[in-house]
């Protein structure tokens, strides 16, 4: 680690990366750090362990931005949710001790969680949905909320006798069980906050402080699953448009809110439907993009800055998606070439990424200090790049790997 | 090909799902033997996956017309009338799992649906695949190519780990081995030993055909 204060440390790295962001030439190329369940095996503990203990989460991630010194590092706490979920029995995924083993990560479950003649409930009124449909189906703590009173209609004096509701067994269960995991959720935010405090005083910037979904994606992973929005699109289109325009409206309102209250002025959307070979380029401007283009826009003019996660290969999306304020958002690729991108892009938006998981896997350091090398000294040109790993570090990736790639960054400059 | 039957297999390829659903009932309903209405979807799939194949079609073609088939199938299915004159046809074996680990469907389905549109008789054993379950199923089900999926990078070493046990189970001489998943390459298939990797499932039917012969693209 350089011999600086924390304070000069955190403003050189934010420094590099807004120059990044803004398309000036950095100093250096700036390198991003994200790692979840790598981290279990740097400290040496279980992916269980890094899931619920807060502190060693925390004295890990610590160790390794010491360590790989980047100039910004994706949030630890995206990782230890595992009281969290408990706390609520998250029906959405699968974790260790809860349908994985020990040392697997937790992965999503891909299923309706809303009927495809539910959207007109969405439409109408989403908190009711939200309420009596939803939120229990995704877990267990909300089951029990459906015997709320229905406020929406209710008014003077029935307000009196309708409040009795209140009273159900599974409201009160429910209630219950929310308070119960809210306060675990309150630990888990200040464990947070407290962390990244801490490390903006050591000079370590975190990458973002709220996150949001293309509204396509919301739906297609959160509510109707794959095969219920892929058909979606061919069965009824427009009720899929009326919904995502209203719940665009609700994802930018949240992210802005998530934006101010984290004091961090990046915002991340990872992006998982848009790629070439999912759907035609015209399902693409009717679907995904406009509604998502919304929020970038959204977001840009409230002065936050979008790091847009584009997973898998979108190269045939890349001119579509150029179409933004220039120097005010982060793309980063999964897979698509990022040379390409630097000819297509290289005006509108800061590059970031792509090594490949499988060479920082089953490769040499020689090769990762290769890669890294040739993503420095071509995408980096003129500025506008941060390197990282294409979705993070894969959690199987030798330690020397690892550090070939953070060394990378100071030994060759675009 | 008469003008109705023609016309379902026109409203099937083009994806005008309730049109097909009435012209199929109406067809069974009139007497129409139900094995040929389940071969005209077969050649309404064939369309279909052309269509794919040459970028006319994307997953939501490809999903709908699945579910179209499953439809009409469960209206057909049932109107058969089992016969045993006509020895079936044996087609190309073809077993896929998600590897160990993961838990992940979404592409495997799609694989599994195109493969068996193009022909190919699949057996989807499902996710979170041990080991020894695939050289039970290899054993007992005799597939000339064997598909593993995976979307996490931990499916490299599962991938990797299950087709060292394919070989070490005398089984790997006798099949073709690919391999499919978000972050699959080159690299990735030489790492597992296995013979091919896809991008997409396009490329698994391709690979599917090469090993076993284009017997129905003939």
């Amino acid at each position: 680690m350089p011999d600086a204060t924390g304070t000069t440390r955190y403003n050189e790295k934010m420094k590099r990366i807004m120059d990044a962001v803004e398309l000036r030439q950095p100093d250096r190329v700036p390198v991003a750090f994200q790692a979840s369940f790598w981290l279990a095996r740097y400290g040496g503990i279980s992916y269980r362990e890094l899931m619920y203990n807060y502190d060693k989460a925390a004295e890990i991630m610590r160790s390794a931005l010491i360590e790989f010194d980047p100039d910004q590092y994706y949030p630890v706490h995206a990782t230890t949710i595992g009281r969290v979920s408990e706390a609520m029995g998250f029906k959405q995924i699968q974790w260790p001790g809860h349908g994985v083993g020990d040392n697997q990560p937790f992965q999503y479950l891909d299923r309706e969680y809303m009927t495809a003649d539910e959207y007109d409930d969405y439409i109408f009124d989403p908190t009711g949905f939200y309420l009596n449909k939803y939120l229990p189906r995704v877990g267990e703590a909300f089951e029990g909320l459906e015997e709320l009173p229905k406020f929406a209609g209710l008014y003077y004096n029935h307000l009196l006798a309708q409040m009795r509701h209140f009273g159900n067994p599974g409201a009160v269960r429910a209630l219950a069980a929310l308070q119960k995991m809210a306060e675990e959720s309150q630990r888990f935010i200040m464990h947070k906050i407290g962390f990244e405090k801490d490390m903006a005083s050591l000079g370590f910037p975190v990458t973002h402080g709220a996150a949001t979904n293309a509204p396509f994606d919301y739906f297609g992973d959160y509510f109707r699953g794959a095969k219920g929005i892929l058909t979606d699109m061919r069965r009824r289109p427009d009720k899929l448009l009326e919904a995502m325009e209203k719940a665009g409206v609700l994802l930018l309102r949240h992210a802005l809110a998530n934006a101010k209250a984290s004091g961090n002025a990046f915002v991340f959307i990872p992006i998982h439907w848009a790629p070439d070979s999912f759907m035609s380029q015209e399902q693409f401007l009717k679907f995904w993009w406009p509604q998502c283009r919304k929020i970038i826009l959204g977001l840009i003019e409230n002065d936050l800055i979008p790091i847009c996660l584009w997973e898998s290969v979108c190269t045939k999306r890349m001119e579509a998606i150029g179409d933004i304020p220039a120097g005010k958002a982060i793309y980063w690729f999964e897979r698509s070439d990022l040379v390409t991108a630097k000819e297509v892009l290289g005006d509108v938006v800061c590059l970031r990424g792509n090594v490949s998981p499988s060479l920082m896997t089953t490769g040499s350091p020689e090769e990762v200090d290769a890669s890294c090398r040739h993503l420095i000294e071509t995408v980096g040109k003129g500025g506008g790049f941060i390197l990282d790993c294409a979705f993070g570090i894969p959690d199987e990736t030798p330690l020397e790997n690892v550090r070939a790639m953070y060394q990378s960054v100071q030994k060759y400059n675009a | 090909m008469e003008e109705n039957e023609k016309r379902l297999v026109d409203l099937v390829a083009d994806m005008e799902e309730d049109d097909a659903l009435a012209c199929a009932r109406e067809m069974l309903d009139s007497g129409v033997n139900p094995l040929r209405v389940l071969d005209l979807c077969r050649t309404a799939m064939d369309i279909v996956g052309k269509r794919f194949e040459q970028g006319e079609y994307f997953l939501p073609e490809l999903i709908l017309a699945g579910e179209v088939l499953d439809q009409i199938g469960a209206m057909a299915k049932p109107l058969i009338i089992q016969t045993s004159d006509k020895p079936a046809v044996k087609l190309p074996k073809v077993l896929i799992g998600t590897v160990h680990g993961d838990l992940h469907d979404i592409g495997k389905n799609i694989v599994t649906f195109m493969l068996d549109i193009n022909g190919f008789e699949v057996k989807d054993i499902g996710i979170d695949v041990p080991v020894a379950r695939f050289i039970e199923e290899i054993k007992e089900f005799k597939p000339q190519i064997v598909a593993l999926s995976g979307f996490l990078t931990l499916a490299f070493d599962s991938m990797k780990e299950t087709i060292e046990a394919i070989t070490a189970a005398g089984l790997r001489d006798q099949l073709k081995i690919q391999i499919g998943g978000g972050q699959i390459d080159e690299t990735i298939r030489a790492y597992t030993g296995a013979d091919g990797f896809g991008l997409n499932a396009v490329d698994a039917v391709t690979f599917s055909r090469k090993w076993t012969g284009d017997f129905s693209h003939a």
